[in-house]
């Protein structure tokens, strides 16, 4: 019985430690987060010009939160907007979620990946097989380079 | 514009007006859109046209740039200088429309290409695939792929300009570009040609936003000579 009792006592001191991680090592991104207590949601319309990156900002380390639900402003990611919502709780931010993310088109999609996906790589061989067709893009810029040679005979 | 066309329709009931209706649309698009032409509708835009004036094509191709700008994060975008240069949507457009006109003539086995860009349908004169080579950017009488295709289109991009960059004009054939060619393979030859444009714009990141893109495939060469692919690309391969 003792022994139970035990292991249930390291296994749940090691539960609890390993949340207390996760909550510490939570990753904070984007919106700026209100230092003041007064507000418990905002939620502007406005979206800022810059693209606000992940990570965190220098105010965390110092601020102590109040408990309460936070709606950041929308911010411009280039890509599409961002929105996060935040919710501290005991003096620790307890939940992040996105209210908005650029996740409906195709190039945030890739930029939200956490890493580039391995594509395969060759170098490139003559191939002589007989084709119907050929694809290139040189008929641009054999028109330009004509273009552009004619134009500079008129500039001399 | 004015790029050379090609076209091939199999079978014998291939007419010489089934091939003057695709060389007159092209001259028409090449007449409105090019803005090589001082007197073509874009050419008249870019000087001021007001926008009452505009043609309901106009403001529909114009439209479709837009929304092809957002689509890709701002990287196909037709504006350099304040003047509008929608060739990198339209010359896709234009031979998918032209190809819509001969399907409709009941025309089934056939391809059209315009400037390396290609539309193709069912078979070729062998009644297999369209066999379509990908041009070696560096030895242009070389092909490095082959792929086959039966309703796909098929385009490459590798102009000089890139985004707002405009290459060095003491050495006019070295653009200032990080990768020498992009063939995108998609549904048609609108949707292949204008993410090709943009993807083209984006580097070396282009390939990887292809190979986010559903329906989608690419083939990229960069400036070593060496070729990354998208995970599908090779199902296109010829046997």
């Amino acid at each position: 019985m003792k022994k139970i009792a035990l292991s249930l006592f390291v296994l749940l001191t090691f539960v609890i430690y390993s949340l207390q991680q996760r909550h510490e090592n939570a990753p904070l991104v984007i919106a700026p987060l209100p230092k003041t207590s007064s507000q418990a949601s905002s939620s502007a319309s406005s979206s800022s010009s810059q693209p606000t990156s992940s990570g965190s900002s220098s105010s965390q380390t110092t601020a102590t939160y109040k408990d309460g639900s936070y709606t950041g402003s929308v911010a411009d990611a280039f890509y599409g907007n961002i929105q996060v919502r935040v919710t501290v709780s005991g003096g620790k931010i307890t939940d992040v979620a996105f209210l908005q993310y650029p996740n409906d088109r195709s190039n945030s999609i890739f930029i939200n990946q956490q890493a580039m996906p391995l594509l395969k790589q060759e170098a490139i061989q003559a191939q002589t097989n007989h084709v119907d067709i050929i694809s290139g893009a040189t008929d641009t810029s054999m028109a330009f380079n004509q273009s552009l040679a004619a134009a500079l005979t008129q500039a001399i | 514009m004015g790029m050379p066309i090609s076209i091939e329709i199999v079978g014998s009931t291939a007419s010489k007006d089934l091939f003057d209706l695709v060389y007159d649309y092209f001259t028409y698009v090449d007449n409105t859109y090019s803005t090589y032409k001082s007197d073509s509708e874009i050419s008249r835009i870019n000087r001021g046209l007001p926008r009452q004036q505009w043609s309901a094509e106009m403001k529909e191709v114009l439209a479709m740039c837009e929304k092809t700008k957002e689509e890709t994060g701002g990287y196909f975008n037709i504006e350099h200088s304040g003047q509008l240069d929608p060739s990198g949507l339209v010359k896709g457009w234009a031979i998918q429309q032209a190809a819509e006109l001969l399907y409709k003539r009941g025309v089934k086995d056939f391809y059209i290409e315009a400037g390396g860009d290609i539309q193709v349908r069912g078979h070729n004169a062998q009644s297999k695939p369209w066999q379509v080579g990908i041009r070696n950017p560096f030895r242009r009488q070389e092909v490095i792929k082959t792929i086959q295709i039966h309703t796909e289109g098929v385009a490459t991009s590798g102009t000089y300009i890139r985004g707002q960059h405009i290459y060095n004009p003491h050495h006019p054939d070295s653009p200032i570009t990080d990768i020498a060619s992009l063939t995108v393979i998609g549904p048609n030859i609108y949707e292949a040609d204008r993410f090709a444009t943009a993807a083209y714009a984006m580097g070396k990141k282009g390939i990887v936003f292809i190979e986010n893109l559903k329906g989608f495939e690419a083939y990229m060469v960069d400036n070593h000579k060496q070729a990354t692919l998208t995970s599908g690309f090779e199902r296109y391969l010829a046997t």
